[in-house]
Protein backbone atom coordinates (compact mmCIF):
# COMPACT_ATOMS: atom_id res chain seq x y z
CA UNK A 1 0.00 0.00 0.00
CA UNK A 2 1.63 3.21 -1.16
CA UNK A 3 1.63 6.11 1.28
CA UNK A 4 1.62 8.64 -1.52
CA UNK A 5 -0.17 7.98 -4.79
CA UNK A 6 2.17 6.98 -7.58
CA UNK A 7 5.26 6.75 -5.37
CA UNK A 8 6.60 3.21 -5.34
CA UNK A 9 6.78 1.55 -1.96
CA UNK A 10 10.54 0.94 -2.21
CA UNK A 11 11.18 4.72 -2.36
CA UNK A 12 8.99 5.26 0.68
CA UNK A 13 10.74 2.49 2.64
CA UNK A 14 14.17 3.54 1.34
CA UNK A 15 14.98 -0.05 0.33
CA UNK A 16 18.44 -1.07 -0.85
CA UNK A 17 17.02 -2.86 -3.86
CA UNK A 18 14.47 -0.85 -5.79
CA UNK A 19 13.79 -1.80 -9.39
CA UNK A 20 11.97 1.45 -10.03
CA UNK A 21 15.15 3.34 -9.19
CA UNK A 22 16.98 1.65 -12.05
CA UNK A 23 14.35 2.75 -14.56
CA UNK A 24 13.63 6.20 -13.08
CA UNK A 25 17.28 7.17 -12.78
CA UNK A 26 18.47 5.49 -15.93
CA UNK A 27 19.93 8.66 -17.53
CA UNK A 28 21.88 9.50 -14.36
CA UNK A 29 23.20 5.94 -14.07
CA UNK A 30 24.24 5.87 -17.71
CA UNK A 31 25.96 9.27 -17.52
CA UNK A 32 27.82 8.33 -14.35
CA UNK A 33 28.92 4.96 -15.78
CA UNK A 34 30.13 6.59 -19.00
CA UNK A 35 32.10 9.21 -17.04
CA UNK A 36 33.53 6.46 -14.84
CA UNK A 37 34.55 4.47 -17.90
CA UNK A 38 36.36 7.26 -19.74
CA UNK A 39 38.12 8.51 -16.62
CA UNK A 40 39.34 4.95 -15.97
CA UNK A 41 40.42 4.27 -19.56
CA UNK A 42 42.26 7.57 -20.00
CA UNK A 43 44.00 7.22 -16.61
CA UNK A 44 45.23 3.68 -17.26
CA UNK A 45 46.34 4.53 -20.81
CA UNK A 46 48.19 7.62 -19.56
CA UNK A 47 49.84 5.45 -16.91
CA UNK A 48 50.87 2.93 -19.58
CA UNK A 49 52.24 5.61 -21.93
CA UNK A 50 54.52 6.85 -19.15
CA UNK A 51 55.32 3.41 -17.71
CA UNK A 52 56.76 1.82 -20.87
CA UNK A 53 59.54 4.36 -21.58
CA UNK A 54 60.26 4.59 -17.85
CA UNK A 55 60.70 0.82 -17.65
CA UNK A 56 62.86 0.82 -20.79
CA UNK A 57 65.23 3.36 -19.23
CA UNK A 58 65.14 1.65 -15.82
CA UNK A 59 66.14 -1.78 -17.13
CA UNK A 60 69.35 -0.38 -18.65
CA UNK A 61 70.38 1.49 -15.52
CA UNK A 62 70.31 0.09 -11.98
CA UNK A 63 70.38 3.55 -10.37
CA UNK A 64 67.35 4.69 -12.41
CA UNK A 65 65.61 1.42 -11.52
CA UNK A 66 65.97 1.95 -7.78
CA UNK A 67 64.79 5.56 -8.11
CA UNK A 68 61.76 4.48 -10.16
CA UNK A 69 60.86 1.66 -7.79
CA UNK A 70 61.36 3.90 -4.74
CA UNK A 71 59.32 6.77 -6.19
CA UNK A 72 56.46 4.46 -7.19
CA UNK A 73 56.39 3.00 -3.66
CA UNK A 74 56.04 6.52 -2.26
CA UNK A 75 53.22 7.41 -4.67
CA UNK A 76 51.40 4.18 -3.89
CA UNK A 77 51.61 4.88 -0.15
CA UNK A 78 49.82 8.24 -0.41
CA UNK A 79 46.05 7.77 0.12
CA UNK A 80 43.89 8.69 -2.88
CA UNK A 81 41.90 11.36 -1.07
CA UNK A 82 45.15 13.11 -0.12
CA UNK A 83 46.65 12.75 -3.60
CA UNK A 84 43.62 14.31 -5.32
CA UNK A 85 43.62 17.08 -2.73
CA UNK A 86 47.31 17.80 -3.20
CA UNK A 87 46.73 18.21 -6.95
CA UNK A 88 43.83 20.60 -6.35
CA UNK A 89 45.88 23.86 -6.30
CA UNK A 90 47.41 22.99 -9.69
CA UNK A 91 44.52 21.55 -11.66
CA UNK A 92 41.46 22.68 -9.69
CA UNK A 93 38.03 21.04 -9.73
CA UNK A 94 38.52 19.33 -13.08
CA UNK A 95 38.71 15.80 -14.44
CA UNK A 96 42.45 16.42 -14.93
CA UNK A 97 42.94 16.28 -11.15
CA UNK A 98 41.37 12.83 -10.96
CA UNK A 99 43.05 11.55 -14.11
CA UNK A 100 46.55 12.62 -13.01
CA UNK A 101 46.03 11.01 -9.61
CA UNK A 102 44.68 7.76 -11.02
CA UNK A 103 47.34 7.67 -13.76
CA UNK A 104 50.03 7.96 -11.07
CA UNK A 105 48.56 4.97 -9.22
CA UNK A 106 48.35 2.85 -12.38
CA UNK A 107 51.86 3.95 -13.28
CA UNK A 108 53.20 2.45 -10.06
CA UNK A 109 51.68 -0.93 -10.90
CA UNK A 110 52.46 -0.83 -14.63
CA UNK A 111 56.10 0.22 -14.47
CA UNK A 112 56.88 -2.75 -12.23
CA UNK A 113 55.05 -5.19 -14.47
CA UNK A 114 56.59 -3.86 -17.70
CA UNK A 115 59.99 -4.12 -16.03
CA UNK A 116 59.31 -7.64 -14.76
CA UNK A 117 57.94 -8.68 -18.16
CA UNK A 118 61.00 -7.45 -20.03
CA UNK A 119 63.40 -8.94 -17.50
CA UNK A 120 61.56 -12.24 -17.77
CA UNK A 121 62.51 -12.67 -21.45
CA UNK A 122 65.04 -15.54 -21.49
CA UNK A 123 68.59 -14.52 -22.40
CA UNK A 124 68.86 -17.33 -25.00
CA UNK A 125 65.99 -15.83 -26.95
CA UNK A 126 67.71 -12.43 -26.96
CA UNK A 127 70.95 -14.05 -28.09
CA UNK A 128 69.17 -15.92 -30.85
CA UNK A 129 67.48 -12.72 -32.08
CA UNK A 130 70.79 -10.89 -32.02
CA UNK A 131 72.35 -13.85 -33.87
CA UNK A 132 69.93 -13.61 -36.76
CA UNK A 133 70.71 -9.92 -37.03
CA UNK A 134 67.93 -8.11 -35.12
CA UNK A 135 68.73 -4.53 -34.16
CA UNK A 136 67.95 -3.39 -30.61
CA UNK A 137 64.77 -1.59 -31.70
CA UNK A 138 63.55 -4.46 -33.82
CA UNK A 139 64.29 -6.94 -31.06
CA UNK A 140 62.33 -4.81 -28.58
CA UNK A 141 59.30 -4.52 -30.85
CA UNK A 142 59.31 -8.01 -32.37
CA UNK A 143 60.70 -10.19 -29.58
CA UNK A 144 60.87 -8.65 -26.12
CA UNK A 145 57.61 -6.69 -25.92
CA UNK A 146 55.47 -9.51 -27.39
CA UNK A 147 56.97 -11.97 -24.91
CA UNK A 148 56.36 -9.51 -22.08
CA UNK A 149 52.70 -9.01 -23.04
CA UNK A 150 51.24 -11.57 -20.59
CA UNK A 151 52.98 -9.92 -17.61
CA UNK A 152 52.15 -6.42 -18.88
CA UNK A 153 48.49 -7.34 -19.36
CA UNK A 154 48.45 -8.85 -15.87
CA UNK A 155 49.60 -5.44 -14.62
CA UNK A 156 47.00 -3.69 -16.77
CA UNK A 157 44.27 -5.84 -15.26
CA UNK A 158 45.33 -5.04 -11.70
CA UNK A 159 45.72 -1.34 -12.55
CA UNK A 160 42.35 -1.17 -14.31
CA UNK A 161 40.42 -2.94 -11.58
CA UNK A 162 41.90 -0.79 -8.83
CA UNK A 163 41.43 2.37 -10.91
CA UNK A 164 37.72 1.63 -11.28
CA UNK A 165 37.43 1.33 -7.50
CA UNK A 166 39.61 4.38 -6.77
CA UNK A 167 37.85 6.60 -9.32
CA UNK A 168 34.87 6.82 -6.94
CA UNK A 169 37.03 8.93 -4.59
CA UNK A 170 37.30 11.47 -7.44
CA UNK A 171 33.83 12.59 -6.36
CA UNK A 172 35.63 14.89 -3.89
CA UNK A 173 36.42 17.11 -6.92
CA UNK A 174 33.03 16.27 -8.54
CA UNK A 175 34.53 13.94 -11.16
CA UNK A 176 34.12 10.51 -9.63
CA UNK A 177 31.76 8.88 -12.14
CA UNK A 178 29.60 6.52 -10.12
CA UNK A 179 31.26 7.95 -6.99
CA UNK A 180 29.33 11.19 -7.58
CA UNK A 181 26.09 9.26 -7.11
CA UNK A 182 27.51 7.76 -3.91
CA UNK A 183 28.51 11.16 -2.53
CA UNK A 184 25.08 12.58 -3.34
CA UNK A 185 23.54 9.67 -1.47
CA UNK A 186 25.56 10.46 1.67
CA UNK A 187 23.43 13.52 2.26
CA UNK A 188 19.99 12.07 1.60
CA UNK A 189 20.76 8.44 2.58
CA UNK A 190 19.27 7.21 -0.68
CA UNK A 191 19.98 3.49 -0.28
CA UNK A 192 18.75 2.40 -3.73
CA UNK A 193 21.22 4.82 -5.31
CA UNK A 194 24.12 3.56 -3.18
CA UNK A 195 23.30 -0.02 -4.06
CA UNK A 196 22.95 0.66 -7.79
CA UNK A 197 26.17 2.70 -8.02
CA UNK A 198 28.13 0.09 -6.05
CA UNK A 199 26.86 -2.77 -8.19
CA UNK A 200 27.62 -0.91 -11.41
CA UNK A 201 31.10 -0.08 -10.15
CA UNK A 202 31.96 -3.69 -9.37
CA UNK A 203 30.35 -4.81 -12.65
CA UNK A 204 32.43 -2.27 -14.60
CA UNK A 205 35.61 -3.59 -12.97
CA UNK A 206 34.61 -7.16 -13.83
CA UNK A 207 33.77 -6.36 -17.45
CA UNK A 208 37.02 -4.45 -18.05
CA UNK A 209 39.02 -7.24 -16.40
CA UNK A 210 37.38 -9.85 -18.60
CA UNK A 211 37.90 -7.68 -21.69
CA UNK A 212 41.62 -7.35 -21.00
CA UNK A 213 41.89 -11.09 -20.46
CA UNK A 214 40.29 -11.67 -23.88
CA UNK A 215 42.60 -9.11 -25.51
CA UNK A 216 45.57 -10.92 -24.02
CA UNK A 217 44.36 -14.27 -25.36
CA UNK A 218 43.94 -12.74 -28.81
CA UNK A 219 47.32 -11.03 -29.03
CA UNK A 220 49.33 -13.89 -27.51
CA UNK A 221 47.85 -17.03 -29.05
CA UNK A 222 51.01 -19.00 -28.19
CA UNK A 223 50.37 -18.86 -24.44
CA UNK A 224 47.26 -21.01 -24.81
CA UNK A 225 49.22 -24.04 -25.98
CA UNK A 226 51.80 -23.68 -23.23
CA UNK A 227 49.36 -24.76 -20.54
CA UNK B 1 49.04 29.42 -1.26
CA UNK B 2 51.93 27.62 0.42
CA UNK B 3 52.11 30.49 2.90
CA UNK B 4 48.45 29.93 3.84
CA UNK B 5 49.10 26.22 4.27
CA UNK B 6 52.10 26.96 6.45
CA UNK B 7 50.27 29.42 8.66
CA UNK B 8 47.34 26.99 8.97
CA UNK B 9 49.65 24.20 10.07
CA UNK B 10 51.60 26.37 12.51
CA UNK B 11 48.49 27.85 14.16
CA UNK B 12 48.08 25.92 17.40
CA UNK B 13 44.33 26.53 17.53
CA UNK B 14 43.88 24.37 14.41
CA UNK B 15 45.44 21.45 16.23
CA UNK B 16 43.54 21.60 19.51
CA UNK B 17 39.91 20.92 20.38
CA UNK B 18 37.56 18.07 19.54
CA UNK B 19 37.64 18.87 15.80
CA UNK B 20 41.32 19.81 15.73
CA UNK B 21 44.00 18.06 13.73
CA UNK B 22 45.42 16.34 16.83
CA UNK B 23 42.07 14.78 17.77
CA UNK B 24 41.52 13.52 14.20
CA UNK B 25 45.07 12.19 14.02
CA UNK B 26 44.61 10.24 17.26
CA UNK B 27 41.28 8.87 15.97
CA UNK B 28 42.85 7.78 12.70
CA UNK B 29 45.87 6.20 14.36
CA UNK B 30 43.64 4.38 16.84
CA UNK B 31 41.41 3.14 14.01
CA UNK B 32 44.41 2.03 11.96
CA UNK B 33 46.12 0.14 14.77
CA UNK B 34 42.92 -1.49 16.07
CA UNK B 35 41.76 -2.71 12.68
CA UNK B 36 45.20 -3.93 11.68
CA UNK B 37 45.48 -5.94 14.91
CA UNK B 38 41.99 -7.41 14.38
CA UNK B 39 42.78 -8.26 10.76
CA UNK B 40 46.07 -9.94 11.70
CA UNK B 41 44.42 -11.95 14.50
CA UNK B 42 41.50 -12.99 12.28
CA UNK B 43 43.25 -13.42 8.93
CA UNK B 44 46.75 -14.64 9.62
CA UNK B 45 46.17 -18.00 11.42
CA UNK B 46 43.74 -19.47 8.84
CA UNK B 47 45.88 -18.24 5.93
CA UNK B 48 49.05 -19.73 7.41
CA UNK B 49 47.25 -22.99 8.17
CA UNK B 50 45.80 -23.20 4.65
CA UNK B 51 49.26 -22.52 3.27
CA UNK B 52 50.75 -25.27 5.42
CA UNK B 53 48.11 -27.76 4.29
CA UNK B 54 48.21 -26.29 0.75
CA UNK B 55 44.43 -26.00 0.68
CA UNK B 56 42.20 -23.42 -0.93
CA UNK B 57 44.85 -21.70 -3.00
CA UNK B 58 42.37 -20.35 -5.52
CA UNK B 59 40.38 -18.65 -2.77
CA UNK B 60 43.38 -17.30 -0.87
CA UNK B 61 44.88 -15.75 -4.00
CA UNK B 62 41.66 -14.37 -5.45
CA UNK B 63 40.53 -12.68 -2.26
CA UNK B 64 43.01 -9.90 -3.11
CA UNK B 65 41.61 -9.40 -6.59
CA UNK B 66 38.13 -9.07 -5.18
CA UNK B 67 39.41 -6.68 -2.50
CA UNK B 68 40.88 -4.44 -5.17
CA UNK B 69 37.72 -4.33 -7.26
CA UNK B 70 35.39 -3.28 -4.45
CA UNK B 71 35.31 0.48 -3.90
CA UNK B 72 36.16 1.45 -0.33
CA UNK B 73 33.81 4.38 -0.55
CA UNK B 74 30.81 2.19 -1.42
CA UNK B 75 31.54 -0.31 1.37
CA UNK B 76 31.86 2.48 3.95
CA UNK B 77 28.53 3.93 2.85
CA UNK B 78 26.71 0.61 2.84
CA UNK B 79 28.05 -0.22 6.31
CA UNK B 80 27.28 3.23 7.74
CA UNK B 81 23.69 3.18 6.44
CA UNK B 82 23.23 -0.51 7.16
CA UNK B 83 22.67 -2.29 10.44
CA UNK B 84 25.96 -1.11 12.00
CA UNK B 85 24.89 2.50 11.78
CA UNK B 86 26.75 5.76 11.94
CA UNK B 87 26.46 6.49 15.66
CA UNK B 88 29.47 7.41 17.72
CA UNK B 89 31.49 4.37 18.73
CA UNK B 90 33.66 4.88 21.80
CA UNK B 91 36.93 6.66 21.10
CA UNK B 92 36.63 5.93 17.36
CA UNK B 93 34.20 8.80 16.76
CA UNK B 94 31.17 9.16 14.50
CA UNK B 95 30.49 6.14 12.28
CA UNK B 96 33.36 4.55 14.16
CA UNK B 97 32.07 0.98 14.10
CA UNK B 98 31.21 1.06 10.38
CA UNK B 99 34.65 2.49 9.63
CA UNK B 100 36.37 -0.09 11.80
CA UNK B 101 34.59 -2.98 10.06
CA UNK B 102 35.41 -1.54 6.62
CA UNK B 103 39.07 -1.12 7.58
CA UNK B 104 39.29 -4.72 8.77
CA UNK B 105 37.66 -5.95 5.55
CA UNK B 106 40.16 -4.05 3.40
CA UNK B 107 43.14 -5.10 5.53
CA UNK B 108 42.33 -8.81 5.17
CA UNK B 109 43.07 -9.45 1.45
CA UNK B 110 46.79 -8.51 1.41
CA UNK B 111 47.36 -10.26 4.75
CA UNK B 112 45.64 -13.48 3.64
CA UNK B 113 47.13 -13.63 0.15
CA UNK B 114 50.69 -12.89 1.23
CA UNK B 115 50.61 -15.28 4.19
CA UNK B 116 49.22 -18.09 2.04
CA UNK B 117 51.63 -17.55 -0.85
CA UNK B 118 54.58 -17.14 1.54
CA UNK B 119 54.03 -20.54 3.17
CA UNK B 120 53.16 -22.36 -0.05
CA UNK B 121 56.30 -21.09 -1.78
CA UNK B 122 58.68 -22.35 0.90
CA UNK B 123 61.02 -24.80 -0.83
CA UNK B 124 59.30 -28.21 -0.70
CA UNK B 125 62.67 -29.95 -0.47
CA UNK B 126 63.45 -28.13 2.77
CA UNK B 127 60.05 -29.04 4.22
CA UNK B 128 60.44 -32.70 3.22
CA UNK B 129 63.93 -32.77 4.71
CA UNK B 130 62.52 -31.43 8.01
CA UNK B 131 59.85 -34.14 7.98
CA UNK B 132 62.52 -36.73 7.19
CA UNK B 133 64.47 -35.60 10.24
CA UNK B 134 61.43 -36.57 12.31
CA UNK B 135 59.86 -33.17 12.88
CA UNK B 136 56.14 -33.21 13.59
CA UNK B 137 53.75 -31.03 11.58
CA UNK B 138 53.68 -28.32 14.24
CA UNK B 139 57.46 -28.27 14.44
CA UNK B 140 57.82 -28.20 10.64
CA UNK B 141 55.53 -25.20 10.57
CA UNK B 142 57.06 -23.27 13.46
CA UNK B 143 60.75 -24.02 12.84
CA UNK B 144 60.93 -24.28 9.05
CA UNK B 145 57.98 -22.83 7.16
CA UNK B 146 57.22 -19.79 9.31
CA UNK B 147 60.79 -18.43 9.55
CA UNK B 148 61.30 -18.86 5.80
CA UNK B 149 57.92 -17.28 5.01
CA UNK B 150 58.19 -14.44 7.53
CA UNK B 151 59.42 -11.73 5.17
CA UNK B 152 56.58 -12.15 2.67
CA UNK B 153 54.03 -12.46 5.51
CA UNK B 154 55.26 -9.16 6.96
CA UNK B 155 55.13 -7.51 3.54
CA UNK B 156 51.44 -8.42 3.45
CA UNK B 157 50.90 -6.79 6.83
CA UNK B 158 52.70 -3.66 5.62
CA UNK B 159 50.51 -3.50 2.49
CA UNK B 160 47.49 -3.88 4.75
CA UNK B 161 48.71 -1.02 6.93
CA UNK B 162 48.96 1.33 3.92
CA UNK B 163 45.55 0.19 2.73
CA UNK B 164 44.00 0.77 6.16
CA UNK B 165 45.45 4.28 6.44
CA UNK B 166 44.06 5.17 2.99
CA UNK B 167 40.66 3.68 3.82
CA UNK B 168 40.51 5.52 7.13
CA UNK B 169 41.07 8.77 5.22
CA UNK B 170 38.17 8.04 2.87
CA UNK B 171 35.91 7.48 5.88
CA UNK B 172 35.60 11.27 6.06
CA UNK B 173 33.53 11.19 2.84
CA UNK B 174 30.78 9.44 4.78
CA UNK B 175 31.21 11.88 7.69
CA UNK B 176 33.21 9.28 9.56
CA UNK B 177 36.17 9.90 11.84
CA UNK B 178 39.81 10.58 11.02
CA UNK B 179 42.12 13.02 9.30
CA UNK B 180 40.14 13.00 6.06
CA UNK B 181 37.75 15.30 7.92
CA UNK B 182 40.29 18.11 7.64
CA UNK B 183 40.25 17.65 3.85
CA UNK B 184 36.46 17.42 3.50
CA UNK B 185 36.01 20.38 5.86
CA UNK B 186 38.34 22.42 3.66
CA UNK B 187 36.35 21.47 0.56
CA UNK B 188 33.03 22.30 2.24
CA UNK B 189 34.28 25.76 3.25
CA UNK B 190 36.18 26.50 0.01
CA UNK B 191 39.45 26.75 1.93
CA UNK B 192 41.98 25.23 -0.44
CA UNK B 193 44.84 25.77 2.04
CA UNK B 194 43.00 23.62 4.59
CA UNK B 195 42.46 20.89 1.96
CA UNK B 196 46.14 20.92 1.06
CA UNK B 197 47.26 21.04 4.70
CA UNK B 198 45.05 18.05 5.54
CA UNK B 199 46.30 16.15 2.50
CA UNK B 200 49.90 16.85 3.50
CA UNK B 201 49.34 15.52 7.01
CA UNK B 202 47.67 12.37 5.64
CA UNK B 203 50.45 11.81 3.10
CA UNK B 204 53.25 12.39 5.60
CA UNK B 205 51.48 10.07 8.06
CA UNK B 206 51.24 7.37 5.40
CA UNK B 207 54.93 7.68 4.50
CA UNK B 208 55.96 7.61 8.17
CA UNK B 209 53.89 4.46 8.78
CA UNK B 210 55.36 2.83 5.66
CA UNK B 211 58.88 3.72 6.82
CA UNK B 212 58.34 2.34 10.31
CA UNK B 213 56.73 -0.80 8.87
CA UNK B 214 59.71 -1.33 6.55
CA UNK B 215 62.10 -1.11 9.50
CA UNK B 216 60.01 -3.54 11.55
CA UNK B 217 59.84 -5.85 8.55
CA UNK B 218 63.59 -5.82 8.19
CA UNK B 219 64.39 -6.44 11.85
CA UNK B 220 61.60 -8.92 12.53
CA UNK B 221 62.68 -11.23 9.71
CA UNK B 222 64.26 -14.22 11.44
CA UNK B 223 66.14 -15.16 8.28
CA UNK B 224 68.00 -11.85 8.21
CA UNK B 225 70.29 -12.84 11.07
CA UNK B 226 70.77 -16.28 9.60
CA UNK B 227 71.76 -14.81 6.24
CA UNK B 228 74.18 -12.40 7.89
CA UNK B 229 75.79 -15.24 9.84
CA UNK B 230 76.16 -17.31 6.68
CA UNK B 231 77.70 -14.33 4.92
CA UNK B 232 80.13 -13.78 7.81
CA UNK B 233 81.07 -17.46 7.97
CA UNK B 234 81.77 -17.65 4.25
CA UNK B 235 83.72 -14.38 4.19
Amino acid sequence: MALVDGVPQCYVDNDWICTRYWTDYRPELVDASVEHLWITVISVLAGLVVAVPLALVARRNAAVESVVVGATTIIYTIPSLALFSLLLPFTGLSPTTVIIGLALYSLTILVRNVLAGLQGVPEEIREAARGVGYSDTRMLLKVELPLAVPVIVAGLRVATVSTVALATVGSIVSYGGLGNLLLLAVGNQFKAQIFAASVLCVALAGILDLGLLLVQRLVTPWTRHAR
Amino acid sequence: MLGDVFSYLTDGSNWSGSTGIAAFAIQQLLLTVTSLVIAVVVGLPPALYLGHRRWGGFLAVNVSNVGRAVPVFAVLLVLALGPIGSEKFGPFGRAGLATLVALVLFALPPIITNAYVAVVEVDRGVVEAARGMGMGEAKVFSSVELPLAMRVVLTGVRLALVQVWATATIAALVAGPGLGRVITRGFANHRTYEVVAGAMIVAVGALLLEGVAMLVERYADPMRRARREIARASA
